[in-house]
């Protein structure tokens, strides 16, 4: 298996550590550059199986507004994220929503639900039909 | 057949529109653009000046102290906001002193009235913040502030209500004349074909080239573009009236002024350009504008810019306005070169064209059900209290502030779409009722603004553009797959539109 | 004419926080006033997360934050007017308010809560060149279309700075299928969160173009491409370094103004270092009885502290008008209070501190302050000065102009107050 050295910039703290991490397979990796242990975790971490929380929105009918803000309930392979993404997009929520609502279960086996991030009553867009002009 | 069809929608065509909008005979209005007021109208000061600039003996000086007093009653009909403050034009030294003398003798030999020189002490009385350089002034108490989109937009409306046709997106490309035969000319455009008996020709920078579509040269027209400052009303207070320097050869020069809404306006600048479509504001000219209106003012907040813009005047190179009937293709009228004065000349050109036309026509015959007045405005905040109440009771969408910087409301926004030849864009909206001139920009009301013209349009809000039809503002819907290599604006945008339908 | 006890301008998580915390100190008749359609004012469109992670220990969406917040306001049954916009306010504490119900309508309040928030920094405010075609949108805008609305604004998007916001906005295009073809920061650092930058431009392999600007915008009725230039040191563009992008969106995210016309027609001075008002440690205004917090007083980045500081509010202003504060059953007005206030002043370093005045009304055990400072600084210290003695001095790794710094005087500090100003500074330290 190839070497592998790459730079992570650690997110944990304001600092932004710049930390190498270096070797020549995952059993012999040396990671330099981090100021505190957190880092280093982060960095091995980043390496070997980086993850992220997804947020989007998603199609909602019948409720005030078109679009429902969603989020994956725990963080989901980074390489999942487009794949995901194009699930998501397929849905067509019907209101109403409450928050914590699973939208998709457990999306493209990540083991992460997608949930709503806010309650969304059933009602019609505001404004209704036009009008016409004023009276 | 039309009897009289106008080429160009600005200020000018708008009026001659109106006014012949009195007499029976079928009249259109045509503009290349996707809505009245586009051209250098769009980028206009909106000073009605008093009339002591322009030669003595010359169209300009004639049709400005014709056209000045026709504002208060012109106004009051078209319901448009006007303000006589009055102009100053300030010498900052002695061999400007001078100029300004010569400006009072010319302004008495062109029929202006109440001028006056004053002096530092009545200058500063008036004028507190003038740089201190200042020695005298040139008073014109006659001239006045106008927003010049509003009056042409009122003029189009009153039109409008009146009979005229309106017809945009017409770009004139080619005229024909029928001299034997039943006369007239046949005008075309991509979008469509008119034929008419008589043209005028108002079409600002383009008006030479409409001219040569069927007569030989007569004028060349040079577009001149003018960069702006517009600063928040916070700065608005710092001058009383209209502030010009001496003039020079490139024109009146950079001055200050309030607008009629209570903004700082600082410009134009000067500058002659080649191409006639180029609306770009540049660094160097707006640092120019910048140092210009130091002489005036040192006091002037320029961190309290909101907007920066530019217009092109149509310079005619016989330095005077071309108002006549072509020599050679009867039937065919110019109203060209409307530089400066043109704005205040505007409604005193439109009686000089209609009288042209009763002696080319041998009289016009009045209408009996010509209305001169446009039906009220609601400018809703400067109601008194119950009435807004009233209102709010009668349409509840008087009740909702859409656009925060300028208090403007739904049931405003509403009524502008809806008046004969209303809104149907974002800037079209802006200049009828102003969401988008304030300090934020457009930022907080402009997505209101778009779906309130989607509603009442019966549009989906991927139709709705800012300005001209291609300025499109959202790309589509979110959810869907997009072309990321096929740029906005560009391309058969209608397909997309079906493929989005279809999906969401 | 109505009248309530205290009156929030501001529905988001200020307004919301202040008016709990005013009424769990005991006011009685709050009214909560609201432009949009819903409470939680900018915390619905920001969908993204990151928030709560002070105040709840949870990491969490904007929307979720909000909720929090909304769920409070209901089961205290504040009463609150929604889609109503409050036109004037009056030194003597009247508010003039519309909506579609109501028509116009006045109410006076025994205090008032200024929690207006911010607005964008537009295109005209920092003056680009250039033609004015659709497609030019500031971060905030897009945000809502995008997240609220349900549109796209664009398809190859170019960005002009590197506040969270713009950063936040460069990964939710990127999600929703726009390529954002680059981001441009004026000077050599970014000036958003560097979680952020690594989240939102590196993740998506996101170009970050540092010292550069747009310096023209091109194209007739929608963008069609812009010009960057690189930047001097004094962040100016050099001229004969322009390069054209192909675009058809441009998106600015170049800073928030705190929005403050409702607080100048009621007279409240304002702070030229923060564009907000000048407050005291209960975050009074200069104009007794009206309070502020939030981002009207100054912009944070963190919600936390939004709330934290609205709560300093919320119990000011109900103190004020219960008369509980300090002297008995009277209500206690500026002028009353033992000594004029101290002045904290921005020293060397530093671009403002907030509370700007110090009455020591509250006899509190200890002051936050809230600070930013004007460069970026390593290892460094914050020093507070009382007639040129340092009388607090903490340490940092690392302070820059896009995070927020929070310092405490604890008790044994506040007794040093004796009148004189007070003056905070940055300080490099070397070794």
């Amino acid at each position: 298996m190839s070497g592998i050295d790459r730079e992570i910039v650690c997110i944990v703290c304001p600092t932004g550590c710049r930390i190498r991490v270096s070797g020549a397979d995952r059993q012999q990796l040396t990671v330099r550059g981090n100021e505190c242990k957190r880092g280093e975790e982060y960095a091995l971490k980043e390496i070997s199986d980086p993850r992220r929380t997804l947020i989007t929105t998603v199609r909602i009918d019948h409720a005030p507004l078109r679009r429902l803000p969603v989020r994956t309930n725990r963080e989901i392979p980074k390489q999942s994220i487009f794949p995901c993404m194009e699930v998501i997009n397929r849905v067509r929520v019907e209101a109403p929503v409450e928050i914590g609502q699973v939208i998709i279960p457990n999306v493209l086996g990540t083991g992460a639900d997608v949930v709503a991030t806010r309650s969304m009553g059933r009602g019609a867009r505001p404004g209704g039909p036009a009008q016409g002009g004023p009276p | 057949m039309i009897d009289v069809a106008i080429i160009g929608a600005g200020v000018v065509g708008t009026l001659i529109a109106r006014e012949l909008s009195r007499f029976r005979g079928e009249v259109v209005l045509l503009d290349r653009s996707n809505d009245v007021a586009n051209g250098s109208t769009k980028a206009n000061s909106g000073i009605i000046h008093a009339g002591y600039d322009a030669e003595p003996g010359t169209s300009k000086a004639k049709f400005n102290v014709l056209g000045n007093p026709l504002f208060d009653v012109l106004c009051d009909q078209l319901d448009v906001r006007f303000h006589r403050i009055g102009s100053l034009v300030v010498a900052f030294s002695d061999s400007e002193r001078e100029t300004v003398e010569q400006l009072y003798h010319r302004g008495i030999r062109n029929g202006v009235g109440d001028l006056r020189i004053i002096e530092r002490e009545e200058l500063f009385s008036l004028e507190p913040n003038l740089d201190d350089a200042a020695l005298c002034a040139l008073y014109a108490p006659r001239a006045g502030i106008i927003d010049p989109w509003e009056i042409a937009v009122a003029a189009a409306e009153n039109a409008a209500d009146n009979g005229v046709e309106v017809l945009l997106n017409f770009p004139v490309e080619d005229i024909q004349h029928n001299r034997g035969g039943i006369g007239g000319f046949r005008i075309i455009s991509r979008n469509g074909q008119i034929r008419a008996r008589r043209v005028i020709n108002c079409a600002g920078v383009f008006a030479d080239r409409i001219h040569e579509m069927v007569a030989p040269p007569a004028f060349s027209i040079t577009a001149r573009k003018g960069q702006y400052f517009v600063l928040d009303k916070t700065a608005g207070q710092l001058v009383n009236h209209v502030i010009f320097q001496c003039p020079t050869q490139a024109g009146k020069g950079v001055l200050v002024t309030r607008s009629v809404h209570g903004n700082l306006l600082v410009g134009p600048d000067a500058l002659e350009i080649e191409e006639r479509e180029n609306l770009s504001t540049t660094r160097d000219r707006l640092d120019f504008v910048r140092r210009s209106a130091g002489k005036i003012s040192k006091q002037i907040p320029f961190g309290e810019v909101i907007r920066s813009f530019s217009g092109l005047r149509a310079t005619p190179n016989t330095k005077d306005f071309i108002i006549e009937e072509s020599e050679q293709v009867r039937g065919f009228i110019d109203v060209a070169g409307i530089e400066s004065p043109g704005l205040t000349a505007a409604p005193a050109i439109a009686r000089y064209i209609r009288d042209l036309l009763a002696r080319m026509t041998g009289g016009l015959e009045e209408r009996s059900d010509f209305n001169p007045r446009r039906r009220r405005v609601v400018r809703f905040m400067d109601l008194p209290e119950e009435r807004k109440n009233e209102l709010v009771r009668k349409d509840p969408r008087f009740g909702r502030i859409i656009c925060r910087c300028e208090s403007v409301t739904e049931g405003e926004i509403v009524d502008s779409i809806h008046r004969k030849v209303g809104a149907r864009t974002l800037d079209g909206v802006k200049k009828r009722v102003r969401p988008g001139m304030g300090r934020c920009q457009g930022g907080f009301c402009g997505p209101q603004v778009l779906k309130i013209l989607a509603r009442e349009l019966g549009r989906d809000a991927t139709e709705i553009v800012k300005n001209e039809i291609g300025s499109y503002i959202l790309s589509g819907p979110t959810k869907c797959c997009q072309d990321r290599d096929r740029p906005v604006g560009i391309g058969a945008l209608a397909e997309e539109k079906a493929e989005y339908h279809e999906q969401v | 004419m109505n009248r309530f006890d205290i009156v929030v301008i501001g529905g988001g998580p200020a307004g919301m926080a202040a008016a709990v915390a005013a009424r769990e100190a005991g006011a009685e008749d709050i009214l909560l006033i609201e432009r949009d359609r819903e409470l939680g004012g900018i915390l619905q469109q920001c969908i993204h997360n990151g928030f709560g992670l002070h105040r709840f220990k949870e990491d969490l969406t904007g929307p979720e934050f909000a909720e929090r917040y909304i769920r409070r306001v209901e089961e205290l049954d504040i009463p609150r007017k929604l889609d109503t916009t409050v036109l004037e306010i009056t030194e003597d504490r009247e508010v003039l308010y519309i909506n579609a119900e109501e028509g116009v309508r006045t109410v006076s309040a025994g205090a008032i809560i200024l929690a207006m928030g911010c607005r964008e920094r537009s295109r005209g405010a920092i003056n680009i060149p250039g033609s004015r075609p659709a497609g030019v949108f500031t971060a905030g805008t897009a945000q809502r279309l995008i997240n609220i609305e349900g549109y796209m604004v664009g398809r190859r998007i170019m960005m002009l700075g590197t506040g969270d916001i713009g950063l936040i906005m460069a990964r939710r295009l990127t999600l929703e299928g726009a390529k954002v073809i680059a981001v441009l920061a004026r000077k050599p650092y970014p000036g958003g969160l560097t979680r952020n930058v690594v989240q939102c431009l590196y993740d998506y392999d996101i170009p970050l173009l540092l010292r550069h600007t747009i310096v023209e915008i091109l194209g007739k009725d929608r963008v069609r491409g812009v010009l960057v230039a690189e930047t001097d040191e004094n962040s100016r563009p050099i001229s004969g370094s322009e390069e054209l992008y192909e675009c058809d969106t441009v998106i600015l995210s170049v800073g928030l103004i705190p929005e403050n016309e409702l607080s100048l027609s009621a007279g409240v001075k304002l702070d030229s270092h923060t564009g907000g008002p000048i407050v005291d440690e209960s975050r009074q205004t200069s104009v007794a009885g009206i309070y502020a917090c939030g981002n009207v007083v100054h912009v944070h980045d963190l919600v936390d502290y939004v709330v934290e500081e609205s709560e300093i509010a919320g119990k000011g202003a109900a103190g004020f008008v219960l008369g509980s504060v300090a002297v008995g059953t009277e209500k206690m007005r500026p002028e009353d209070r033992k000594g004029a206030p101290v002045h904290l002043l921005p020293g060397e370093g530093l671009k403002y501190v907030v509370p700007q005045r110090v009455r020591g009304i509250d006899g509190e055990d200890s002051l936050d302050l809230y600070l930013r400072v004007n460069r970026v600084y390593g290892k460094s210290s914050l020093e507070v000065k009382l007639g040129g003695e340092i009388i607090k001095r903490v340490k940092r790794l690392r302070m820059s102009p896009g995070e927020m710094e929070r310092l405490r005087l604890n008790k044994g500090v506040m007794e040093k107050i004796n009148g004189s100003d007070l003056i905070v500074e940055a300080a490099e330290v070397n070794g």
